[in-house]
């Protein structure tokens, strides 16, 4: 499969999530059962994609600031996303503190 | 909104470096218009992981629009056809907030559909304009900037939000712990292996605590 056609099939099927039930006509709503693990899956995702990225350096699991500056840098852009929301000043500390480490150390 | 400008920059940037050329990354940009979804595409097909769990992948991501879909439907019924069709290709996280916040204080249907219009479409061109200045720009970033840092940065920007609870906060934890744990599962699905227990963690989560 090309790359193309990989990136039109996920652009189809999301435009068809999206449709979904503002596509069908007259008055669904979706049982619980569906509903529930939905309101799970940008939590679940998000993290999944954040926890690999900051953490493992070469496959292992790697905190130490000298080695892996990513985890530290990343703890600190936690706390900033946590209390500004500002996604301009979470790049612009999370990148700092990288730059800083890998300067210093 | 302020958010999506850096967003997609560093996306931009992310697709002027990527293995499959900045204008096919780029694409995706009009083509799914689904930023979390577009900067995990071109990370799995820059690790060389097969289509099929690509798709996957990005599908699993993008399976929250089915929430917004069913939440929205009530007031969409009341458009016309051609706006039922064409205006889901711009339902974004960001379109849903601002417009169900606003359709729980008007009735007029056609107020609403042009709401959600201005809205969607104000988000859809500067995410354009966002990601052709990124990808411009990031032909002349040096790789020793680490920029691809900014990758987990903007979807730790997008996660802090989402734990609006305990068990969304469990949902992350086991996600994110389980990914780095199947970090090395086979046809690239350390990724999907993580999210979906973290889905499961969050509905047990959910029931134990209520």
């Amino acid at each position: 499969m090309s790359d193309g056609a990989i990136i039109l099939t996920i652009g189809v099927g999301t435009y068809l999530l999206r449709l979904s039930f503002i596509g069908i006509l007259g008055n669904h709503t979706m049982p619980d059962w569906a509903m529930v693990p939905l309101r799970f899956v940008a939590p679940a995702v998000l993290a999944a994609l954040v926890a690999p990225a900051v953490l493992l350096r070469e496959g292992v699991v790697d905190l130490s600031p000298a080695t892996n500056p990513r985890a530290l840098a990343a703890l600190v852009a936690l706390l900033i996303a946590w209390k500004t929301k500002n996604v301009g000043a979470v790049i612009v500390a999370g990148m700092a503190v990288v730059w800083l480490l890998q300067a210093l150390l | 909104m302020i958010g999506v400008i850096p967003f997609g920059l560093v996306f931009g940037i992310v697709a002027a470096g990527s293995t499959i050329g900045p204008w096919l990354g780029g694409s995706t940009s009009v083509i799914m218009f689904a930023g979390a979804a577009q900067l995990a595409t071109l990370q799995l097909m820059d690790a060389g992981v097969a289509g099929a769990v690509v798709i996957a992948t990005a599908l699993v991501i993008n399976a929250r629009h089915v929430m917004y879909s069913a939440a929205l439907a009530p007031h969409f019924q009341e458009f016309p056809a051609i706006a039922r069709f064409t205006l889901p290709y711009v339902l974004t996280d960001q379109a849903f907030a601002v417009s169900i916040v606003r359709y729980g204080e008007v009735t007029d249907p056609v107020y609403k559909q042009w709401y959600f219009t201005g809205a969607a479409l104000t988000l859809w061109i500067v995410w354009q304009i966002s990601t052709v200045v990124g990808i411009v720009l990031g032909a002349q970033v040096p790789a020793s900037w680490s920029l691809d840092f900014a990758i987990p940065l903007v979807f730790l920007v997008l996660l802090v939000p989402a734990i609006k609870s305990r068990p969304e906060l469990i949902a992350a934890v086991v996600g994110g712990g389980i990914a780095v744990a199947a970090a090395g599962a086979p046809y690239g699905l350390g990724l999907m292996i993580g999210a979906i227990s973290g889905v499961i963690a969050g509905v047990i989560a959910q029931r134990v605590i209520r």
